[in-house]
């Protein structure tokens, strides 16, 4: 028994890692796309048909790249910043229920690495910890540009973690626990839980454009001021890393958001699916579901880039400190005033 | 297996908090300091607190060493900035160290003996954070609301500690 629960979660883990790196891949693409259908331009349509393979001749560019270093007194710290993003950005898959219980070869199987029974503090906790592939990288990278980098990004992480916490407090009200599977569980059918809390939601959203460093909230590398930021002194497939693991972040936490706000694998008839069409099959359409909502997100964040403008410095802690931290606490209380009346 | 896991865990606590004091460079002293609530927070899981472990790593390394390394940062500080100290501060600071290290060793030797609580909550599943809540809320509900009020207070402090400087300048 011990032992083919170890196989289906290391099965699980590597399939996970490799969907991760193809969305990933394929988000980069996407980028370009949807910033060249914003632009009225045609984008990248060279490599394969239409401009399908240009990840790959980006990935190979990248690895046949020369690198060069600075000359700075931490080479491995150096070395250890772009290593430590793309590991932070890939610990938050472990506790994303990817689909309900399969039914094969006569047991269940979970499609999530871990249930943690303390599954959304875990991502609180891996997200707010994410911000320091990037301010060691920066710092030992010994260019004040970067230096700076690393710090708007560290002062963007504090600020705006605040109040997703207290979007997500206002979550846990209504859910009652913190596992990912129950909370996934709860949100059958078109029970989501964006409907009953909106305004949640469009806290934790803003501040995950804020965790991943995406436009509007891309401040630790906006090119006009700071040249590249915090990658400025990369090269090759260390520079690779950093801008895969922001492509790896964003794919995971339109993941995050499906999961906790948009009803995970369920989809409306999803029981009437187990019923007519057997578990498993209603599992796959499930995932399909979870998918389709993903890239729905992947979109979102990509839409955003190319429509709004990078906020200024104090624009951006304005709207952390005076108005999301007051509104996700506002939100809470209104929270627990409806769910004490509602019980009694 | 567990212990072995505490073995490595301690080595790893115990080394990476030398390596704070040992270390030069104060970002170098920061994050060997990172490493250690890490394992820390690793301890607190082979004792079956995941809640605790959790809150550890996003209190202590997410929160506090991200502000310090950021803070760290900003100064750049040097060893040649470091202001020297005078010779009667060191002895002073080696005697409370030593007085405080003897403290500690007598509790721990103390200590060896455990103590049998009788909690309400007795024998529940103390890694449910349901539990947790019931006891914090009940039982140590006084407890809790004061150390909720002190936060608050240093709160306000620092709101007001950096408020002065503007006050000043206006008159």
């Amino acid at each position: 028994m011990d032992k083919t629960i170890i196989i289906d979660k290391a099965v699980i883990i590597v399939v996970v890692f490799a969907v991760t790196m193809l969305m990933a891949m394929y988000a980069t693409l996407a980028e370009r796309k949807i910033a060249a259908w914003i632009q009225d331009r045609i984008g990248p349509n060279r490599a394969g048909k239409g401009g399908l393979l240009q990840p790959l001749a980006d990935g190979l560019k990248l690895f046949a790249k020369e690198e060069t270093q600075p000359n700075t007194p931490n080479k491995f710290l150096f070395k250890f910043g772009p290593f430590l993003a793309m590991t932070l950005a890939l610990m938050t898959s472990a506790v994303i229920p990817w689909g309900d219980k399969f039914h094969l070869f006569g047991r269940d199987i979970e499609l999530q690495a871990a249930d943690l029974n303390v599954g959304l503090l875990y991502i609180i906790a891996v997200l707010s910890v994410g911000v320091y592939g990037i301010m060691i990288g920066a710092w030992a990278s010994n260019n004040k540009y970067s230096l700076m980098s690393g710090i708007r990004a560290a002062s963007q992480m504090i600020s705006y973690e605040i109040a997703m916490g207290l979007s997500l407090i206002g979550l846990l009200l209504m859910t009652q626990t913190l596992s990912m599977r129950e909370i996934a569980l709860q949100q059958e059918g078109m029970n989501w839980n964006v409907f009953y809390q909106p305004v949640g939601f469009l806290i934790f959203l803003i501040c995950s454009f804020a965790e991943t460093n995406r436009a509007p909230f891309d401040l630790a590398e906006c090119e006009q001021e700071l040249i590249g930021g915090f990658h400025t002194e990369y090269s090759s497939m260390k520079m690779g890393f950093f801008l895969f693991a922001e492509y790896a972040n964003l794919f995971i936490s339109s993941a995050i958001i499906s999961v906790l706000y948009f009803g995970a694998y369920n989809y409306p008839g999803m029981s009437w699916a187990v019923e007519n069409w057997g578990v498993n099959i209603a599992n796959v359409i499930g995932i399909f579901a979870l998918f389709i909502k993903i890239c729905f997100f992947i979109f979102v964040y990509m839409w955003v880039r190319w429509t709004l403008p990078r906020f200024r410095y104090d624009q951006l802690m304005n709207l952390g400190w005076k108005s999301l931290i007051p509104l996700a606490l506002l939100n809470l209380v209104v929270t627990a005033i409806v769910i004490l009346l509602i019980k009694n | 297996m567990v212990e072995i896991l505490f073995y490595i865990l301690s080595t790893i606590t115990l080394g990476s908090a030398a390596l704070t004091l040992l270390s030069k460079n104060p970002i170098h002293s920061a994050l060997w300091l990172v490493v250690s609530f890490f394992s820390i927070a690793g301890h607190y899981i082979l004792l079956n607190s995941q809640f605790l472990g959790m809150v550890h790593i996003m209190v202590y390394s997410g929160a506090i060493m991200i502000l310090m390394l950021f803070t760290i940062m900003l100064m750049n500080l040097n060893i040649s900035h470091e202001v020297s100290k005078p010779f009667i501060t060191k002895v002073v600071a080696t005697i409370a160290f030593c007085l405080v290290g003897l403290l500690l060793l007598s509790i721990t030797m103390r200590g060896a003996q455990t103590y049998e609580l009788q909690y309400a909550n007795h024998g529940e599943d103390f890694q449910s954070v349901q539990v947790l809540g019931k006891v914090l809320l009940n039982e140590y509900v006084m407890p809790f609301e004061m150390v909720a009020v002190l936060l608050l207070l240093a709160m306000i402090g620092a709101v007001l500690i950096s408020k002065k400087d503007k006050t000043d300048k206006v008159a």
